[in-house]
C-alpha cells in the first residue's frame, strides 16, 4: 500500500506531535521522498483510515497499531531514528 | 486620516485579528509564498475564534457545577484546568496576552543569545497560558499599557529560559542525552520529584517502574478527552448526589427539572467537549507561530536547545507514566481532604478537586523524573508529593487572581501557580512601576551573570 498521508500524534496534539511533524517532514526531504502529506493531531483522531501511516512516541504505539501501520519513536527529536524507521517503512 | 487611525486601533484591539497579524509577521519574516501566508494567517484567526467558542461550552458546564458544590458543601469548588482558565482569562485579557506572548518569545531569544540559559521554549500552548497568567497577575497589580506588555514579556522570556535550565540535569538523567530540554510549566514539581528520587537512591539492582508488569488495558487513559470526562463525571455525580439529597428543592432548580444522574453525565461530557474545542483552537492558533519562532530562533541562536513538551520524556519509562498518574491523582485526593479539613477548622479555602490533565501529564512527568533518580520508590513518592503540592499551590493562587479567582477553575501546573503566587503577592508590597522594575532586573540578571561571573569561572 502506497503511503500518501502520515499522521503524527501525541496525547494533547499540541507540542510533541507538532515537533514530530516538523522532523518527519525534514526526514522525508532528506530521504528524497515527496508527495506525502504530513499532519499532526491528538490521540482522539487516530482511527483506521485517518492516515496511511501513524507516528507517535513508542509509549503510545499500542494505540496506533489498532488503526493501521505505525512507527513508535523512542527519541522524538532524533533525526537518525526517524529517518531510519521511515526508510524501513517506505522500502517495503 | 482619523478614520484610518480608528481602523488600525480597532484591528489591534480585536484579539483574533491581532494574533493573526503576529502569524502574518512570522510567515513574512520566513519569506513564505503568498498562499502559505494567507492560509496561515486565516487559520490563526480561526483558531482564536474556535478557542473562544470552546470557552462558552466549558462555562456552560462548570458554572452549574460551582453552584451545586456551593449548595452541597457550602464552599467554593474548583476544577483546575489550564485550558479552561486561559479561555476565560482571554475574555478580558486577549490583547495583552497576545502581545506578551509575541514579545515574550523575542525576550526568550534574547536571553538564549546573551545568557548561559540557551533554551528555546517551543511548547507553544504553555507559553500562551503563561502569557495569560502573567497578563492577569500584572494587570491586577496595577500595570497597564506598555508597562504591562513589556514587563510581562520580560517575565515570560525569563521563565521560558529559566525553567528548562533548572530541569536540564533531571532531563539528562531520564534521557541519557543532553540534546533535549524540557519546556513544560510544571518544572518546579518535576525537579522536586527528581530530588525526592535522589533521596531514595538508585543502584544497580533497584527496581524501576519498567520492571513492573503493568496491565496494558489501562492505556485508554492516555486519551485525554476520555480521562477528563470520567474524572469530571465522578466529581459531578458526587456533588450532584449530595446536593440532591441535602437540598433537593434548590438542587432541582439547578438541574432544570432533569434527573441528577443524567444531568451530571451530560455536563461532565460537555466539560470534556469544551476542553476538546479549546485545544483544537489552540492547536490552530500556534500552528503557524511555533514554527516561525523555531525558525527564527535557529538562525539567531544556533546552539540553543529546543525545550519541548513533557511527552518527550514518556517513551523512556512508559510504566512510570501511568504509575505517576495514579500516585499523583491519589495525592490530589489526599490534598482535597486536607483542604476540606482546613475548611472545617475555620480557615477559608476553596476546595481544589483533582484535575485529570494535571495529574496525567504533570503527575506522569513527575513519575518519570522520580523513577530516573530513584526507581519505583522514587516514582511513587515523587508523583504522590506532586499531587499534593499542586493541589495546595492551586488553592493558594486563587486569592491573587481577582475576579477570575471565582471562575470555578484555575491554573493547575506548578510553575503557573508558583509564578502567580510569587508575583501576585509581590504586588501587594509594591506599586505597579516597582513590579515592572523587578521584572526588568530579573531579566537582565542572567545576561549580566554570563558576561561577568560566568566568564571568570570559565577562565579558571
Amino acid at each position: 500500500m502506497e503511503i500518501k498521508k502520515i499522521l503524527c500524534f501525541c496525547g494533547s496534539g499540541l507540542g510533541t506531535s507538532f515537533v514530530m511533524e516538523m522532523n518527519v517532514k525534514k526526514a522525508l526531504a532528506n530521504l528524497g521522498i515527496d508527495g506525502v502529506e504530513v499532519d499532526h493531531s491528538t490521540i482522539d483522531d487516530v482511527m483506521t483510515g485517518a492516515a496511511d501511516l501513524f507516528i507517535c512516541g513508542s509509549d503510545l504505539l499500542p494505540n496506533a497499531e489498532k488503526a493501521g501501520k505505525a512507527i513508535g519513536l523512542d527519541n522524538m527529536v532524533s533525526m537518525e531514528e526517524i529517518q531510519a524507521k521511515l526508510k524501513a517503512v517506505f522500502e517495503v | 486620516m482619523r478614520s484610518i487611525l480608528n481602523f488600525i486601533q480597532q484591528v489591534l484591539s480585536t484579539p483574533a485579528i491581532f494574533v493573526g497579524l503576529i502569524a502574518l509577521l512570522g510567515l513574512v519574516l520566513q519569506k513564505k509564498d503568498v498562499q502559505t501566508v494567507v492560509k496561515g494567517t486565516i487559520k490563526t484567526i480561526l483558531g482564536f475564534i474556535v478557542l473562544s467558542a470552546g470557552a462558552s461550552v466549558i462555562q456552560g458546564s462548570i458554572i452549574p457545577f460551582g453552584d451545586l458544590f456551593q449548595l452541597a458543601f457550602g464552599v467554593q469548588g474548583v476544577v483546575p484546568n489550564n485550558e479552561a482558565i486561559t479561555s476565560f482569562g482571554l475574555n478580558q485579557f486577549a490583547v495583552q496576552t497576545a502581545s506578551i506572548f509575541a514579545l515574550g518569545m523575542c525576550a526568550n531569544i534574547v536571553l538564549a543569545r546573551f545568557s548561559k540559559w540557551k533554551y528555546i521554549f517551543l511548547t507553544g500552548h504553555h507559553a500562551l497560558y503563561m502569557s495569560c497568567l502573567v497578563a492577569i497577575i500584572l494587570s491586577i497589580a496595577g500595570l497597564d499599557g506598555w508597562q504591562l506588555i513589556v514587563g510581562g514579556a520580560l517575565l515570560l522570556g525569563f521563565v521560558m529560559a529559566m525553567f528548562p535550565a533548572i530541569m536540564q540535569p533531571t532531563v539528562r538523567a531520564v534521557t541519557g542525552d543532553d540534546s533535549l530540554a524540557l519546556g513544560h510549566f510544571g518544572s518546579c514539581c518535576y525537579w522536586l520529584s527528581g530530588q525526592l528520587g535522589k533521596m531514595c537512591g538508585k543502584k544497580e539492582g533497584t527496581r524501576t517502574t519498567e520492571d513492573v508488569n503493568f496491565p496494558k488495558g489501562l492505556s485508554f487513559l492516555r486519551d485525554n478527552t476520555i480521562s477528563i470526562a470520567i474524572a469530571m463525571f465522578i466529581c459531578y455525580i458526587i456533588v450532584s448526589g449530595v446536593a440532591n439529597f441535602t437540598d433537593g428543592a434548590n438542587a432541582a432548580e439547578i438541574f432544570e427539572g432533569n434527573n441528577w444522574v443524567l444531568y451530571s453525565l451530560i455536563n461532565a461530557i460537555t466539560f470534556s467537549a469544551g476542553i476538546y474545542i479549546v485545544l483544537a483552537g489552540v492547536r490552530m492558533l500556534i500552528a503557524e507561530i511555533v514554527p516561525a519562532f523555531k525558525g527564527i530562533s535557529e538562525k539567531l541562536v544556533p546552539n540553543a536547545k529546543p525545550a519541548l513538551d513533557c511527552p518527550i520524556l514518556f517513551p523512556y519509562a512508559p510504566n512510570a507514566v501511568l504509575i505517576g498518574f495514579f500516585c499523583s491523582f491519589v495525592g490530589g485526593i489526599i490534598g482535597l481532604f486536607v483542604l476540606a479539613l482546613l475548611g472545617q477548622a475555620g480557615i477559608s479555602v476553596a476546595i481544589i478537586l483533582p484535575g485529570a490533565v494535571v495529574h496525567f501529564f504533570c503527575g506522569a512527568t513527575a513519575g518519570v523524573c522520580g523513577n530516573a533518580r530513584g526507581g519505583l520508590k522514587g516514582c511513587i513518592i515523587g508523583a504522590f508529593v506532586h499531587g499534593i503540592v499542586v493541589t495546595f499551590l492551586s488553592a493558594a493562587l486563587l486569592p491573587v487572581l481577582g475576579s477570575l479567582g471565582f471562575a470555578n477553575t484555575t491554573f493547575s501546573d506548578a510553575d503557573f501557580t508558583i509564578v502567580g503566587i510569587v508575583f501576585g503577592n509581590f504586588a501587594k508590597f509594591m506599586s505597579g512601576t516597582g513590579l515592572f522594575t523587578v521584572t526588568a532586573i530579573l531579566f537582565v540578571l542572567p545576561i549580566i551573570y554570563n558576561y561577568t561571573l560566568g566568564r571568570k569561572r570559565g577562565k579558571e
